[in-house]
């Protein structure tokens, strides 16, 4: 199941004084099961984006397709996409409202009208892909749990509706390094192992870096780069210009460079500048 | 509200539970923040950072033991309000402690509530916007500011009470990568220049290791302490707390496993090219 976007804008408060083209021109195409990262400035379009991908906002002109269905058609079935993409928001736990942790996760199927217990085997199993054990907190307050956990509640909820594509607008945000560590753990997992789509709104390069296979730039309202992490970090002096960082490993092998030595272009991983560090080293213990 | 003291904030054996608690959210705490000094404070969600940070501006009384900020001991119902203008703090949602709508009448807020008179208000305004790099947005209102920027407001508001020690807790948590810029640079800014002391409650390890001191707490003690590099150089130490290192460094640990001669100590980017250079350079 792809998702097409077709010259896609879309204005806030059009005719206003605060009147802000928000999104101009956007073409892309998310294929199925792709890992896509979406970073951008605040204000570059990321989240207004985010929030087209399940008819929460209605192109002002364009069109997306998800699966054939088009957003922009007024008589679509916004429900029957809502069920194929799922969007988890920034800071989701502000949303958690039912007395028990099973309750709120069940939320979803049960307005859907399934069965009983089709949703009992949802919330189970969205637990176990949250990694949180079912018969110890199902009948917790969410209130009563720590920060990330009520996070991870907030996306089982949605992935209780088993939706084929998964949208995160900052999952991580304002989480504890372990806190972040157990959310990309659980979307890589969700990648790879049950193969849904990921589109991942991220401020982290470092995170995009180690999990995303497809980077989107974005820059007042339109698509700036689109490609391989490899491709999209190489232009460092690109993103700076437009207020982004690239990840550490980039800024190293970049500076390397400049001090002459031979670095590949388009290292941008951790494990990649290492080998070329040790490549370095080994030689000058050679000379010695 | 100079103190000629060099002691900006002092905690002594300090202990805090919650009401109904069954144990010290901080427990047994000693630290001390000299003036001009940048303290970071250290630790996963639910170690008791936060808590640290309210008791350092009376927010919370010691359960047991004594804080003194500027010698003022905060268990001291009377001295609350002189010192909270000593020690002034700065949350972290910029959506929550904003309360006027126009900038410049937030940052006056406290003034006038301590009742500075009208004219001296003005200079104190003036002055706090500047300071950070503010002063175009006065007359504007607060919602339509970026979240670095009205975080700068909200620091503003604590500078126009000439504070001795600024403390933020969290407050970047919130903002993306050049809010928190913004917010880091100001700071810093305030604390070299003005002398003005800081303490920042912070995830990033990034912001942790511009500090002059660092202490990493885990289950309401403090569980390491020292300089950045003293700090983090402990790789596996720190990740059993629950906290990253800077990635390089992790690279410089990687490097170091795998039999390279590279110093543990390395924070930056910058450090480490010069110890590839030394590295290559060796005959």
């Amino acid at each position: 199941m792809s998702i097409v976007i077709e010259k896609l804008n879309y204005v806030y408060m059009a005719g206003g004084p605060y009147e802000t083209h928000a999104l101009r021109d956007v073409n892309l195409t998310i294929e199925d099961g792709e890992f896509v990262g979406l970073i951008g400035h605040t204000g570059s379009g990321k989240s207004t984006l985010v929030q087209h991908l399940n008819g929460l906002l209605m192109p002002t002109s364009g069109r997306i397709l998800v699966d054939g269905m088009d957003l922009a058609d007024k008589d679509t079935d916004r429900r029957a996409v809502r069920q194929r993409v799922g969007l988890v928001f920034q800071y989701p736990e502000n949303q958690l409202f039912e007395e028990t942790v099973e309750k709120d996760i069940a939320f979803g199927p049960k307005n859907l009208g399934l069965g009983e217990e089709e949703i009992a085997r949802r919330v189970r199993d969205a637990m176990r892909r949250v990694a949180l054990d079912y018969d110890t907190l199902h009948e917790r307050s969410v209130f009563e749990l720590s920060g990330g956990q009520m996070r991870r509640v907030a996306i089982a909820g949605v992935l209780a509706m088993e939706p084929q594509v998964l949208v995160l607008d900052e999952p991580c945000a304002g989480l504890d390094p372990r806190g972040r560590e157990e959310i990309l753990s659980l979307i890589r997992g969700l990648h790879s192992e049950c193969g849904t789509t990921i589109v991942m709104v991220s401020h982290s390069m470092d995170d995009v870096a180690s999990l995303a296979e497809r980077v989107i730039v974005m820059n007042k309202g339109g698509v700036f780069m689109d490609g391989a992490p490899r491709e999209v970090f190489s232009r460092g002096e690109e993103l700076r210009a437009i207020g982004l960082d690239v990840p550490q490993a980039v800024q190293l092998a970049q500076k390397l460079r400049d001090r002459g030595f031979d670095v590949p272009q388009g290292v941008y991983r951790i494990e990649e500048i290492k080998a070329v560090i040790e490549g370095i080293a080994g030689k000058g213990e050679k000379h010695a | 509200m100079a103190s000629n003291d060099v002691n900006r904030i002092v905690a002594s054996h300090l202990s805090y539970a919650y009401p109904e608690a069954d144990r010290n959210a901080v427990e047994d705490v000693s630290v001390r923040v000299k003036k001009g000094e940048f303290l970071a404070i250290l630790g996963h969600n639910g170690s008791g950072k936060s808590t640290l940070a309210k008791l350092f501006n009376a927010l919370y009384v010691p359960s047991a033991g004594t804080v003194w900020v500027c010698g003022l001991d905060t268990k001291d119902d009377a001295l609350v309000f002189d010192i909270r203008q000593h020690a002034g703090m700065v949350f972290q949602n910029p959506d929550n402690q904003i309360v006027a709508t126009v900038v410049e009448e937030d940052v006056a807020f406290g003034l006038e509530n301590n009742g500075v008179e009208p004219a001296q208000i003005r200079l104190r305004i003036d002055e706090a916007l500047a300071a950070v790099n503010m002063s175009d947005f006065a007359l504007k209102a607060p919602h339509l500011l970026s979240g670095g920027q009205k975080q700068r407001v909200a620091i503003a508001g604590v500078l126009a009470m000439k504070p001795d020690v600024i403390i933020l807790d969290e407050s970047t948590a919130m903002l993306d990568p050049s809010g928190r810029q913004e917010v880091m640079n100001t700071v810093h800014r305030l604390n070299r220049e003005e002398g003005i002391s800081v303490v920042i409650i912070t995830h990033y390890m990034g912001e942790a290791a511009t500090a002059d001191y660092v202490i990493v707490m885990d289950d309401g003690r403090v569980a390491m302490s020292g300089t950045p590099r003293e700090v983090f150089t402990q790789v596996a130490k720190v990740r059993a707390l629950g906290l990253d290192v800077p990635p390089m460094t992790d690279l410089a640990d990687m490097l170091r496993a795998d039999g390279i001669g590279i110093r543990a100590d390395v924070l930056t980017v910058d450090e480490m090219v010069e110890e590839v250079c030394r590295l290559s350079s060796r005959s």
